[in-house]
C-alpha cells in the first residue's frame, strides 16, 4: 500500500468518526416556536405540559435526555386530550395525539430544536464528514489504476476486513438479527406480538424442510476461515445495522445527519430534507465512490466497466435526482426503475391516490409501472435474463456491485444455502403478492378485512419485516458478515418473479467452454449469489439458475477463459442438456 | 466387485465418480495426501488469500458417503498382485477385485547441492504449500528454479505478498521448448513488467546452506554469481511417482506401462492419470502426459472398462490452457514451438504487447492444423470442429469471429488479424461471421 493510500485510508476513517461523533454534538432547546407540532390544539396542550415539566427553554446537550424528556410531554398532553371532550366540529382523530404522531411529533422536535455545530454551518460539516471520505476514497481507489490490467484478488483472505466469518460468528449475527427485529416487531406493531410469531413460525418451518426433512445428518458445520476472526468485518457490518436501525426506526436520533444535507435537499426539490433523502445522498455518494473503485478494479473488462456506469447511472439519475427533481415541479415523487414487488407501496393507496391525481404525467407513470410488471419484466428478461435489471439498472443490485463487491466471496455456496434460499424467496414473493392483494381489495371495497387478514396490519409488517428488516439491516448490514447479495439473494420478490422467467423462459445463459474447466473455484468463490458455478463448468453444462443475476464476474475470473454471459434461442429448451466434459458416450467414443 | 483406486486427485476421483454412476459395485479412494478431493492447479490461489482452502473441493465433504465412495486417508506401502490385496500403513489389509493405479507426479531433483535444504520445495502436494507458508513470514527473496507452468506460478505467488522473486530459467526465453518465439517473448517481456527478476539461459549450481541447515542463497551455474534468499522453488518438470512400485512385477520405465486400453501387465491393474505411460501413443502425442485434461479423460475411459465395456483411451484432439499473471492462454491442436517445412502459419500480436493469435495450418492440403492464443478467449468446441474437420484455412479465416469467447463489449479484433493474414499470405479473404451464439449452435449441429 502506498503512503497515498494510507493517507486516503485515514482520511476515510476520520471523516466516517466525525460523521459518527456529529450525532452526540446536537443541542436541543424546546421553545414556544418550535414545538414540532403542526396541529394547534396539540401545541397549546404540549406547551402547557412543556412548561409544568420545566421542559421549556431548557437546553439539552444530548438527543437521549431530550427525546426522553420531551416523550414525556407529549405522551402527558396526550393523556390530558385524551380524557377531555371533544370540541364540536372537530373530527375526534383529529384532536387526540395518535400513537404514530407521538413519534412524528419526536422526530419533527428532534430537527426544530436542534442547535449545535451543524446547524450553524451544514456544509462545512458535510465537508469535513463525507466530503472528506469521498476524498479519502478516491485517494485509497485511484492508484490501482496504474497497476497492470487483470485480476487483482490478492490477499482477499487474508484480509481481517474480507476474509468472512466462521459459521458460530456468522449464527451469532443472523440470530441476534432475528431475535432482535421479531423483538422490536411487536413494539413496532404496538403490541401485536402476533406479527413477530407467525413469522417465527414460517422461519422454523423453513430450518425444519431444510435441516431435518427426508435427511438423518445434517453437514457438519464448515470452518469459514482456517484462523483468524475478521474484526474489521465484524465492526464494519455492527455499524451498518446499527446505521440502518437508526435510519428506518429512530431517525430522531440523527437529526445533526440530516440538518448536514438539509442545504443540498434544497437545493435539488426546494424541500427540507428528511432521513429519506440523507439514505438517498449517502447511497449515491457511496455508489460513485465505489463504482469508481470497481472500473478500477476491472478496468481490463468492458463488461464490468459498462455494466458499472450503468448501475451509477441509474441510481443518481433516476432513483436520486428525477425524484427530487419532480418533486420540485410538484408532480409525484417517483423512481422509474423501481419495479413492484421490490418497489411494494406501488399499490398502496396513497401512491394510486397521487398518481391519479396528478394528471396526465401520473396517470403514464401508474400505466408504465404495471407495464413493467405485465410486459417488461417478461420481455427484457426473455431476451437477457435477469441480468438486465439486477447487475445493470436495481439501486439494491447497483449497491452490492459497488459497495459490496469486496464482499463478494463471502456468500455461502453450500446446498443447504440453496434450499434456504428456494424456501424463502418465494415465501417473500408470496407475501408480497399476498399483502398487495390485501391492500388492493381495501382500495376498491373499503373494508380492510380479507377472509382472516388485516391488509393495514399486514402492510404494515410487510414494509417493517421485509422492507426495512430484510432489505436493509439484513440486506448491507450484512455486507461483511454474509455476502454482499443476502437481500437480492434470500429475500428480493423482484429477484424471484425474474429468476422465475429466467430459469424457465429465457435465452440467457451461461456457456460453458468445452472441457477447458480446471476446478479450481475461482467462479463460484466469486459468485457473490453463491451458485456453485464450478459445479457446471468442471461438467461442460451451461448454466441457468433463476439466482443468476449475470454480474459476469465468474467469467471475468476465470484463469482459463472458460465462462461466458450469451443470449441464443436455438436451443432455449434444451440449454444445459449437453455435458460436454463427458468423453465416452455408451454407444460411441467420441471427443466432448 | 471391489474397485481400489490409489490416488484421489482428478484422474482417480473422475475414475470413482463415473464408475459410480455407471455401476453399483464397491468403491474405495485411498489418499495420503488429503482426505478430499481438491484441485490441485488451484493450490496457488490458497496462498495468494483468493480462495480457503475449503473453496478448491470441488465437492462438498457430505458428497463422498452420499454417493457411496468410500475414502480412506493412509499410505499403501506394498500391493501383493497374485493375492490381489494392499497393505495400508495403519488400515491394514485390504483387498480388491480391481486395481487403478492414479499415483500422479513428483517434481523433478537432479541432485543438485543443498537441494535438501530447509527452504527448499517444490509445488504439487499439499504439503509443498504448506512449507511455502511456513517460510513465508518475514521472507525477503524467493528463487524459483524452473521456466514451466509451475514455475510461473510459484513466482506469482510470492509476488502476491510482496516477496522479491529471482526466477531462473534455462532457456533462452520463458518457456520457449513448448511456446513458439514471439509468444514466449511477450510472456517474457509480461513477466519483467511485474519486476520478478527474471534470468534467461541460466542453470542452478548449487544451494547455499545458511549455517543453520536453512537455504542461505543460490550460486548460478554458469557465472558463479550468488543471490541470497531465504526460499528456493524448484520447478524443472514433474515424473511419474512410481519410485516404490519400481521393483515389484508391475512393469514400468518412467511411469507405469500401460496398453491402449490403460492396461497394466498385472490382471485388473490399470494406471492412469500423470503416472501412466502409454505404450503406443497416438500419432502426435507424448506416452506421458501429465495435465488435468488428460487424466480427466483417462479417470472416465477406465471406468467404462470396469463397468464391463472395455474402451480404449482416446485423448482426441490436444489442448490446453495456462494463465501467465494477468495474461491467459489457450492452445487448441498441434502448435509445437518450431514446427515442421510442410506447416505454415500466420501470427497477429495485439498492439498493448498482451494479446495474441497464432494459426497453422498444412501448406500442401491447405487445411488449418492448430491454434495459439494469448489473451483472446476461443471456442473449444468450434476449434476442434475445424481442426477434426480439416477445414480449410481461408475458411477458417473468414468465419473467425465464430471461435471468439471473449466476454461481451470486449474489443474483437478479427478484422484487423484477417487483414493481416491477407497481407502477409497474399489472400483475399472477406471475413464475414458475427459472433453469435445461435450461429456457433449451427454451426456445431452442421455436418
Amino acid at each position: 500500500m502506498i503512503i497515498l493510500q494510507k493517507i486516503g485510508l485515514g482520511l476515510v476513517v476520520t471523516g466516517i468518526v466525525l460523521f459518527t461523533y456529529l450525532l452526540t454534538q446536537g443541542r436541543y432547546t424546546v421553545t414556544e416556536d418550535a414545538l414540532g407540532v403542526a396541529s394547534s390544539f396539540h401545541q397549546e396542550s404540549i406547551l402547557d405540559k412543556a412548561r409544568e415539566a420545566g421542559v421549556l427553554n431548557h437546553t439539552y446537550h444530548s438527543s437521549a435526555a431530550f427525546l426522553s424528556d420531551y416523550k414525556g410531554v407529549i405522551t402527558a398532553a396526550q393523556a390530558d386530550l385524551a380524557s377531555s371532550p371533544v370540541p364540536d366540529g372537530i373530527a375526534e382523530w383529529d384532536y387526540k395525539i395518535g400513537d404514530w404522531k407521538v413519534k412524528e411529533y419526536l422526530q419533527s422536535a428532534s430537527r426544530s430544536c436542534l442547535s449545535g455545530p451543524v446547524k450553524e454551518n451544514p456544509l462545512k460539516w458535510l465537508l469535513l464528514t463525507i466530503g472528506l471520505a469521498i476524498l479519502g476514497g478516491l485517494l485509497y481507489i485511484l492508484p490501482a489504476f496504474s497497476k497492470i490490467p487483470g485480476i487483482k484478488h490478492d490477499g482477499i483472505y487474508h484480509s481481517s476486513m474480507k476474509r468472512g466469518l466462521k459459521l458460530p460468528q456468522r449464527s451469532f449475527f443472523l440470530l441476534a438479527t432475528v431475535i432482535g427485529v421479531l423483538w422490536y416487531g411487536i413494539t413496532y406493531m404496538s403490541g401485536q406480538w402476533f406479527h413477530s410469531l407467525h413469522t417465527l413460525l414460517i422461519g422454523a418451518l423453513v430450518v425444519y424442510l431444510v435441516y431435518f426433512r427426508g435427511e438423518k445428518t445434517a453437514a457438519a458445520p464448515r470452518s469459514a476461515s482456517p484462523s483468524a476472526v475478521a474484526w474489521l468485518g465484524i465492526v464494519t457490518g455492527t455499524y451498518l445495522i446499527g446505521f440502518y436501525i437508526l435510519l428506518y426506526w429512530f431517525p430522531q436520533y440523527i437529526s445533526p445527519w440530516i440538518e448536514m444535507v438539509d442545504p443540498v435537499s434544497r437545493s435539488i426539490s426546494g424541500n427540507p430534507a428528511s432521513q429519506w433523502f440523507l439514505y438517498g445522498f449517502l447511497y449515491t455518494i457511496i455508489m460513485l465512490v465505489m463504482g469508481v473503485r470497481m472500473i478500477a478494479k476491472y478496468r481490463h473488462n468492458r463488461y464490468q466497466i459498462i455494466r458499472t456506469l450503468s448501475v451509477v447511472f441509474f441510481q443518481t439519475a433516476f432513483a436520486f435526482l428525477l425524484p427530487e427533481i419532480l418533486a420540485r415541479l410538484n408532480q409525484p415523487y417517483y423512481d422509474f426503475k423501481n419495479i413492484w414487488p421490490l418497489n411494494y407501496t406501488f399499490f398502496f393507496d396513497w401512491n394510486l391516490s397521487t398518481l391519479m391525481s396528478s394528471g396526465g404525467l401520473g396517470i403514464f407513470m401508474l400505466v408504465w409501472g404495471i407495464a413493467l410488471v405485465l410486459i417488461g419484466v417478461p420481455v427484457i428478461t426473455y431476451f437477457y435474463g435477469k441480468r438486465w435489471y439486477c447487475s445493470w439498472v436495481c439501486g439494491c443490485g447497483g449497491l452490492a456491485e459497488t459497495l459490496g463487491d469486496p464482499y463478494r466471496q463471502l456468500s455461502d455456496k453450500s446446498l443447504k444455502a440453496w434450499k434456504i434460499e428456494r424456501y424463502t424467496i418465494h415465501a417473500v414473493l408470496v407475501f408480497a403478492v399476498v399483502m398487495t392483494i390485501g391492500v388492493l381489495y381495501t382500495y376498491f371495497s373499503g373494508s380492510s378485512r380479507l377472509l382472516f387478514l388485516d391488509s393495514n396490519n399486514l402492510r404494515t409488517w410487510y414494509g417493517f419485516l421485509i422492507g426495512s428488516a430484510f432489505a436493509g439491516v439484513v440486506g448491507t448490514g450484512f455486507y461483511p458478515l454474509m455476502g454482499n447479495r443476502m437481500w437480492c439473494r434470500f429475500g428480493c420478490p423482484l429477484a424471484a418473479y425474474l429468476g422465475l422467467v429466467q430459469k424457465f423462459k429465457s435465452r440467457f445463459r451461461i456457456t460453458v467452454n468445452g472441457g477447458q474447466c480446471i476446478s479450481c473455484g475461482n467462479c463460484s468463490t466469486y459468485c457473490e449469489m453463491g451458485i456453485d458455478v464450478r459445479h457446471y463448468a468442471q461438467r461442460g453444462q451451461d448454466v441457468v439458475r433463476s439466482s443468476c443475476v449475470g454480474c459476469g464476474v465468474c467469467a471475468a475470473v476465470c484463469p482459463r477463459g472458460v465462462l461466458r454471459l450469451e443470449n441464443g434461442s436455438v436451443d432455449i429448451d434444451t440449454r444445459t442438456e449437453p455435458l460436454r466434459t463427458i468423453h465416452i458416450r455408451s454407444d460411441e467414443v467420441g471427443i466432448l | 466387485m471391489h474397485t481400489v483406486i490409489i490416488g484421489n486427485g482428478v484422474s482417480g476421483i473422475t475414475a470413482a465418480r463415473t464408475l459410480r454412476k455407471l455401476s453399483d459395485q464397491r468403491i474405495t479412494v485411498i489418499s495420503y495426501e488429503t482426505e478430499h478431493f481438491f484441485s490441485r492447479t488451484a493450490l496457488m490461489y490458497v496462498y495468494m488469500g483468493h480462495m480457503r482452502f475449503e473453496d478448491i473441493k470441488p465437492y462438498e465433504d457430505w458428497f463422498w458417503e452420499k454417493n457411496k465412495i468410500d475414502l480412506i486417508k493412509d499410505r499403501v506401502t506394498s500391493i501383493d498382485f497374485e493375492s490381489k490385496s494392499l497393505r495400508l500403513d495403519a488400515t491394514g489389509e485390504l483387498s480388491y477385485d480391481s486395481l487403478i493405479l492414479a499415483l500422479g507426479s513428483k517434481g523433478n531433483r537432479f541432485g543438485w547441492p543443498g537441494q535438501d535444504l530447509q527452504g527448499v520445495s517444490g509445488l504439487y502436494h499439499v504439503q509443498d504449500l504448506e512449507r511455502m507458508e511456513q517460510h513465508s513470514p518475514g521472507l525477503e527473496r524467493a528463487v524459483v528454479v524452473g521456466g514451466g507452468l509451475i514455475g510461473i506460478e510459484m513466482a506469482e505467488m510470492f509476488a502476491s505478498r510482496d516477496i522479491d522473486v529471482t526466477f531462473l530459467v534455462r532457456e533462452t526465453n520463458y518457456w520457449n521448448n513448448v511456446l513458439p518465439e514471439e509468444e514466449s517473448q511477450m510472456i517474457s517481456d509480461h513477466i519483467r513488467e511485474h519486476h520478478f527478476d527474471l534470468r534467461l539461459g541460466v542453470n542452478l549450481g548449487e544451494i547455499i546452506d545458511n549455517g543453520q541447515g536453512q537455504v542461505g542463497g543460490v550460486v548460478i551455474k554458469e557465472s558463479g554469481e550468488k543471490i541470497p534468499c531465504g526460499f528456493v522453488g524448484l520447478t524443472p518438470g514433474v515424473s511419474p511417482n512410481i519410485g516404490w512400485l519400481k521393483e515389484g512385477p508391475l512393469e514400468t520405465n518412467r511411469g507405469i506401462l500401460v496398453n491402449a486400453h490403460l492396461e497394466t501387465n498385472q490382471p485388473d491393474v490399470y494406471a492412469i492419470g500423470d503416472c501412466a505411460e502409454i505404450t503406443e501413443p497416438r500419432p502426435g502425442r507424448r506416452p506421458i502426459e501429465a495435465v488435468w485434461y488428460t487424466g480427466r479423460m483417462m479417470g472416465e475411459t477406465v471406468a467404462h472398462t470396469l463397468a464391463g465395456n472395455r474402451t480404449a483411451y482416446d485423448p482426441g484432439i490436444w489442448f490446453n490452457s495456462a494463465k501467465f499473471l494477468d495474461i491467459e492462454y489457450q492452445v487448441y491442436g498441434d502448435v509445437p514451438a518450431r514446427p515442421g517445412e510442410e506447416i505454415g502459419q500466420y501470427f497477429w500480436k495485439g498492439p498493448d504487447g498482451r494479446k495474441s493469435f497464432r494459426i497453422l495450418f498444412h501448406k500442401e492440403h491447405g487445411h488449418v492444423t492448430g491454434f495459439n492464443l494469448l489473451g483472446i478467449r476461443f471456442r473449444h468446441e468450434v476449434c476442434e470442429k475445424w481442426l477434426r474437420d480439416q477445414t480449410p484455412v481461408d475458411q477458417v479465416m473468414s468465419n473467425l469471429a465464430l471461435a471468439n469467447f471473449d466476454p461481451e463489449f470486449y474489443r474483437m479484433h478479427e478484422e484487423e488479424i484477417v487483414a493481416g493474414y491477407n497481407a502477409a499470405l497474399g489472400r483475399q479473404v472477406r471475413h464475414r461471421a458475427k459472433r453469435n451464439l445461435n450461429h456457433v449452435l449451427k454451426f456445431l449441429k452442421s455436418k
